[in-house]
């Protein structure tokens, strides 16, 4: 056992991080312990990189552009709006849509975690979850927007909406001037996942 | 509690610095996190309110400055260690030496696409009437538990109005707490900045809150 001198240790030579060995020994403890199964692990994974994203949310945002009676069904029962598309279950059960107007602009907060439509946009960024945007976003929304390149006039009120329970909140940005001739999926392009977080306008780039 | 997660108006944390074109995932280890943390929630062995509130309890300095999956993973540690199903001679021989304590659900690949997609719904049948109703104006209470609750301190003691009745949710001040779903009335209220903050404004923020921190105005 020539490995074994008195100062080995399992990260020894390794060129995994210390955190990437915390999180390989934690993994393979459940796995060993038959809590995890490890296809389950690799199909949630798989489900969030490529099935589950901003663009599911684009579709909801397009859709209401372009239905006035799915615009309507949004507003009055969100989950079931959008379940109609087949976007449903975690972090998504129970939904309310927020339809930006020339005289509301509304943006979407979790100070106290990071709680975040999964099923319409996936998973959130890194800088919804941190401290910066947590701590600013209710108290000083318009110095956040200007961050994110978004002016309002005094006269807009913002709205802030601080996720506090299991309600999870899409924004639908206002539809840009110009896009009228366009259809559902030609708009989806125009709306990114921070327009519908609030922190960005429909239409213009992130 | 007022822990490191209360964050709402909080000062001196300079900008945001959105990343452009940011990655789903910033490391491969990420991505393990989030596929056991999402699996291990299925379990039944825990509540996502335990969650919170096992992270919520992580020291300030950790939890102010951690990758937010680092946050996920030494709060899963922490809790499975406390709920005996992981053990200090697992971890510090990164693997499971210790016999396993019998589990309530494995999550299996073949349901993980009908799991996600089911979600877990919050709301309960009410068996009380609501309190309240859209239009009041409501008082909040002071900080109503010592453990978990997601009545965040700026909003504590403050005026605001009934926006929407949600219907009757589990309750996280319990079932955070490992005692119990104890469903209570769900309300959207919200308050004006200047109630807030001092500023006057048109500005407003509104916040999911559960009848028990509610208080006639």
């Amino acid at each position: 056992m020539p490995h074994d001198g008195p100062d080995h240790d399992h990260s020894a030579g390794s060129e995994l991080s210390p955190i990437a060995l915390r999180v390989r020994a934690l993994e393979s403890i459940l796995v060993e312990k038959g809590y995890v199964d490890p296809a389950a692990v690799d199909a949630i994974i798989e489900t969030y990189e490529t099935r589950i994203g901003p663009r599911n949310g684009a579709r909801v945002v397009a859709k209401a552009w372009t239905d006035p009676d799915y615009a309507d069904w949004l507003k009055r029962d969100a989950t079931a709006a959008i379940a109609s598309l087949g976007y449903t279950g975690r972090q998504g059960e129970h939904m309310v849509a927020l339809f930006n107007t020339p005289t509301t602009h509304n943006m979407v907060v979790c100070t106290l975690c990071s709680c975040y439509p999964w099923p319409v946009l996936g998973l959130p960024p890194v800088w919804y979850k941190s401290p910066p945007y947590r701590a600013r976003a209710v108290k000083e929304p318009r110095a956040v927007l200007m961050e994110f390149g978004v002016m309002l006039p005094e006269t807009t009120e913002v709205r802030v909406w601080d996720s506090t329970a299991e309600v999870r909140y899409l924004v639908v940005p206002m539809r840009p001037s110009g896009t009228d001739g366009l259809n559902a999926e030609q708009l989806a392009d125009f709306i990114s996942r921070d327009s519908m977080i609030g922190t960005a306008l429909a239409g213009v780039p992130a | 509690m007022i822990g490191p997660q209360d964050l709402g108006g909080r000062e001196d944390f300079g900008p945001i610095n959105p990343e452009k074109n940011e990655p789903l995932f910033h490391a491969p280890w990420e991505r393990r996190v989030l596929g056991f943390t999402v699996a291990m929630g299925a379990s039944g062995a825990y509540t996502g309110d335990q969650s919170r509130h096992q992270r919520e309890s992580l020291p300030a300095d950790f939890y102010l400055s951690a990758n937010y999956y680092d946050i996920w993973l030494t709060a899963l540690t922490q809790l499975l260690k406390r709920l005996g199903m992981v053990t200090e001679r697992d971890l510090a021989a990164g693997r499971g030496v210790d016999a396993p304590l019998p589990a309530k659900r494995v999550l299996k690949g073949a349901d993980v696409a009908a799991v996600l997609a089911k979600g877990f719904a919050y709301d309960r049948p009410a068996t009380t009437q609501a309190a309240f109703a859209v239009g009041d104006v409501i008082c909040t209470v002071s900080n109503p538990t010592p453990g978990h609750t997601r009545l965040p301190a700026y909003a504590m003691q403050k005026r605001g109005v009934i926006e929407a009745v949600r219907g009757c949710h589990v309750f996280p001040d319990s079932n955070g707490m490992g005692q119990g779903e104890d469903p209570r009335w769900l309300y959207t209220v919200c308050f004006m900045a200047e109630e807030l903050w001092g500023k006057p404004g048109p500005d407003r923020v509104c916040l999911d809150l559960w009848e028990p921190y509610l208080e006639p105005a």
